[in-house]
């Protein structure tokens, strides 16, 4: 009887790992792994499945992606890495597994500045870290990151976690800009200027502004999109009580970070995934992301969404990415040293 | 040792149990399982060990004093608040009647349903300060600003205590109520006799009796609470499981984060501790006979009131509340746009992956228990204890643990199919959904196995001993005495794994395949994008769910006898 109920279950088992299988080595195919919540690239996936016929099977991974790839080795599935922030595709490089890419088309449309010289990752669209800042509370339309610190702020700034991929990257351009230990002086100033223990999203920074916890917050551009042009009667609210400025660090640019790609490095499908990182410039498909996800196009001459040009012109950090790559590492120490989130 | 060696000679029984041995195919199966669960901590001490001597005296300096404070901080708050409730519930609904008494004694283990993240999603949505009731507060007072007034922060240590205590509570309150109904009789009556006071009874008869329940129900509860990270993580709580995802994924160091998951490890090795502890009396304490049940004296007045008002509050607050804010999302006209094709196949793949490790459970847990029931090796005995560990190790750090070789025995399987075939195989378990569903059998095989030993425990050994005697074979035996009295036991297991594997969240998020989502995974992934109330219809349908095992669970603890309805005293 035991032996019968085993066997059931295995051949069951083993008839539902089959199928499911099946379907993800399909020969017209392209895997794609990614941090991105689904709803947000969707509209780009489609539209590349109708012009090229190509099923885009997706698994959206918020922590751990590099880890898994590279776990599962030379047998991965993974052709394509989508990913934001350029801590990712630094992290899927220094794991081993990406592979680089020559192709001129991407070189071409995608500045220096945005992809790794020796061709693992290509940013595809850019974001901006910036103050969001209470639209009644706050006056002035000027900001400089070594502000944050001023201690007229005190008690009036809302943040999330500075472990948070966002932050650790501006703090290790802070680094860049400052040196460490000017830097690490910087952040305590910040940490004394919270409203309150760093928690929440993005959005949620917004929402304190809005229910007067505190006056500034920290967030990425597009995300003020979003909350302003989507279908939430209350993310609107949080959205317009909110101004963004752009800041800017002394004798420096705006913090500015990517979403990109890399190819796998035991891609099964790499054809297929190289035919999609040069999809992913093209002037359609940077439209429809600039459209869809509100971040600055990468390509140039490609129509910024309205909600994010009316911010203003942005003026780019000159920090190569690659740079602030190095010094994550750093940032992140720096993060549990100064206790920001304690 | 030598008691035990005599008694066997001396009591050597003419049945098949006397055969020690069991058939060798069994001992090979047997150990593969015990092997099978010891294989993601072994590979998780093999990563520690590879070292990363750089990173520790960071780790030691800034993270671990404030995270493993934290921790136990979180715990010890919940052990306070969670045990507190329960206990008191529990008292209350057992020695007493009043208002609402019958309704809540099937409404206080409600809870057990919600999972611990989707209450803290909850919670901030209602009471963050622009949620719900905090908005509604400053429209209706004209404050302006949230420095104007004060209000508790849900975000917050205390924010966590209280959200997962108002879910975890259940765990004390059904131990701590199955040991008042059968212990408390004769001594309650007797202290009635002698004119103790209410609180005296309390204080010198439930508090002492629901030591080892509390022990019991706490330490599940706390190994839930540490299991978590989706609660924590989203109420800003730094606990030891978000320092392993950050020195994880910001500093690229696994063997750092596998060094910090050994630590966790060690306050889960304490929590079992205690819980052996409870256990250890519990035994004693079951040993009572049923025939008495103790007799609810009636409350009065206020009294009464006050009664149902501290049993409504633990059930208001981790379950109406929830519920009520789910409902009134799926409604608010979100129920036709998330009722669509997509939600339709993530809840057919919830159903697939959880009914197929449902069974893989069942179908291991009974060669387990069986195989324990002909022999008690020190194979037999030391493979039950192993399998009891995978419910202890956080769904994160099992998921860690059991990359690394799934995808070894992928390689192998590849390499065989491609020498045979020569073709490329690709992932069998990584790839699909066979790395999820090992997951799910690790993690939940303890609670199979614990209740077909409780089950089979029950089934005397003279009515084997009698059916081999009337000549049948012990196939036979098998097939038609002890699975038909097991069939009670395993169809509880059933349930309740079938529950959690559907409710299971971390372990899904790092092992599911391409294109898989389930409810879980979908009520995170919109969480996490700030939008949980698109979720909300997912988040309802694992609740509901939910409360099916919750349900029968009470009904089989409440079908006792009942005492009578006339007044005691």
């Amino acid at each position: 009887m035991l032996t019968t109920t085993f066997t059931r279950t295995l051949l069951l088992g083993a008839a539902a790992l089959c199928t499911m299988a099946g379907s993800a080595i399909a020969a017209e195919s392209l895997n794609i792994y990614t941090t991105r919540e689904p709803g947000l690239i969707k509209p780009v996936l489609d539209e590349f499945t109708k012009e090229t016929g190509i099923k885009v099977n997706t698994i959206f991974i918020s922590n751990g992606l590099e880890e898994r790839i590279r776990t599962e080795g030379e047998n991965s599935p993974a052709d394509l890495i989508l990913t934001v922030d350029i801590g990712r595709l630094q992290a899927a490089k220094d794991y081993g597994v990406t592979q680089p890419v020559k192709s001129e088309a991407l070189e071409k449309v995608i500045p220096a500045a945005y992809r790794d010289p020796e061709g693992h990752w290509f940013g595809m669209a850019l974001r901006a870290r910036v103050v969001y800042a209470s639209k009644d509370r706050v006056k002035q339309d000027k900001f400089t990151y070594e502000e944050l610190a001023d201690p007229k702020w005190k008690g009036k700034i809302c943040s999330r976690s500075g472990q948070a991929l966002y932050n650790i990257s501006l703090f290790a351009a802070a680094i860049a800009h400052m040196g460490e230990d000017k830097a690490e002086q910087w952040l305590k100033g910040v940490k004394a200027n919270l409203a309150r223990k760093p928690s929440g999203g993005d959005r949620e920074q917004a929402k304190d502004i809005l229910a007067g916890v505190c006056d500034i917050g920290i967030g990425n551009t597009y995300y003020v999109s979003l909350m302003r042009n989507g279908s939430d009667e209350e993310q609107k609210k949080w959205g317009e009580a909110i101004n963004v400025i752009l800041p800017t660090f002394e004798g420096g640019g705006t913090h500015v970070n990517v979403s990109g790609l890399a190819l796998a490095k035991y891609a099964p499908h790499k054809a297929n995934a190289v035919k999609f990182m040069e999809y992913m410039v093209s002037d359609e498909s940077q439209r429809i992301h600039a459209e869809a996800n509100s971040e600055y196009p990468i390509k140039a001459g490609i129509a910024i969404h309205p909600t994010i040009a009316s911010f203003g012109e942005l003026k780019a950090d000159n920090v190569p990415i690659a740079e602030i790559a190095k010094l994550r590492k750093k940032a992140s120490e720096m993060v549990d040293k100064v206790g920001f989130d304690q | 040792m030598k008691a035990t060696a005599e008694s066997r000679l001396l009591f050597r029984p003419a049945s098949w149990r006397a055969v020690k041995r069991i058939p060798w195919w069994l001992s090979v199966a047997v150990a593969a399982v015990g092997l099978l669960v010891l294989m993601p901590i072994a590979a998780l001490v093999g990563i520690a060990a590879q070292g990363d001597a750089e990173i520790w005296p960071h780790l030691i300096r800034n993270v671990l004093p404030s995270s493993v404070v934290d921790t136990l901080a979180l715990l010890a708050g919940i052990a306070l608040v969670a045990g507190s409730m329960g206990i008191a519930s529990a008292w209350l609904v057992t020695a007493h009647r009043f208002p609402g008494r019958n309704i809540l004694v099937w409404l206080l283990p409600l809870p057990l349903a919600v999972p611990t993240y989707i209450t803290a999603y909850i919670y901030v949505e209602l009471f963050d300060s622009a949620g719900l009731v905090q908005m509604a507060l400053r429209d209706v007072m004209g404050w302006k600003s949230r420095t104007e007034y004060w209000f508790p922060e849900v975000r917050s240590l205390y924010g966590c205590i209280i959200v997962m205590s108002a879910v975890l509570y259940p765990y004390v309150y059904i131990a701590a109520r199955a040991m008042f109904l059968t212990q408390s009789a004769s001594m309650l009556e007797v202290a009635r006799v002698l004119g103790a006071s209410r609180l005296k009874l309390f204080r010198v008869i439930a508090l002492p009796l629901a030591r080892p329940a509390l022990a019991v129900g706490l330490s599940l509860a706390l190994l839930e609470a540490l299991n978590d990270i989706g609660a924590s993580e989203y109420l800003g709580v730094r606990t030891l499981t978000v320092s392993v995802y950050n020195t994880w994924l910001n500093r690229g160091s696994l063997p750092g984060a596998a060094q910090i998951a050994c630590v966790m490890l060690a306050i889960v090795v304490g929590l079992i501790l205690i819980e052996r502890y409870g256990r250890r009396d519990r035994r004693y304490a079951t040993s009572a006979k049923r025939s008495r049940v103790v007799h609810p004296a009636p409350l009065s007045g206020g009294r009464a009131w006050l009664a149902s008002v501290l049993c409504a509050i633990p059930v208001f607050l981790g379950f109406a509340l929830p519920l009520a804010f789910l409902v009134r999302e799926v409604l608010r006209g979100s129920l036709v746009s998330q009722f669509d094709e997509e939600f339709l196949e993530h809840l057919l793949t919830t159903i697939g992956l959880s009914v197929t490790a449902t069974l893989a459970v069942l179908a291991l847990a009974t060669l387990l228990v069986s195989a324990a029931r002909i022999s008690k090796s020190s194979l037999t005995t030391s493979t039950l204890f192993v399998a009891g560990l995978g419910y202890t190790v956080p769904g994160t750090v099992l998921a860690l643990g059991l990359m690394t070789p799934l995808v070894k025995i992928d390689g192998l399987i590849g390499m065989a199919w491609r020498s045979f075939t020569g073709e490329r195989l690709g992932l069998l378990l990584m790839g699909t959904a066979g790395g999820i569903i090992i997951a799910y059998v690790l993690r939940f095989l303890s609670i199979a196995t614990g209740s077909l030993s409780a089950g089979l425990d029950r089934v005397s050994p003279s009515l084997e001993d009698a059916a081999r005697t009337l000549g049948s074979s012990r196939r036979e035996m098998v097939w038609r005495i002890q699975v038909p009295l097991m069939r009670p036991a395993l169809a509880s297991a059933a349930l309740l794994i079938f529950v959690d594997c559907i409710k299971e969240l971390p372990a899904t998020l790092l092992l599911r395949p391409l294109n898989t989502e389930t409810l879980a995974t979908q009520v995170y992934t919109y969480a996490s994008r700030g939008r949980f109330e698109d979720g909300s219809l997912a988040a309802l349908v694992i609740v509901l769910i939910g409360l099916l095992p919750v349900i029968q669970l009470v009904r089989s603890a409440e079908a006792r006898p009942k005492p009578p309805e006339t007044s005691g005293s």
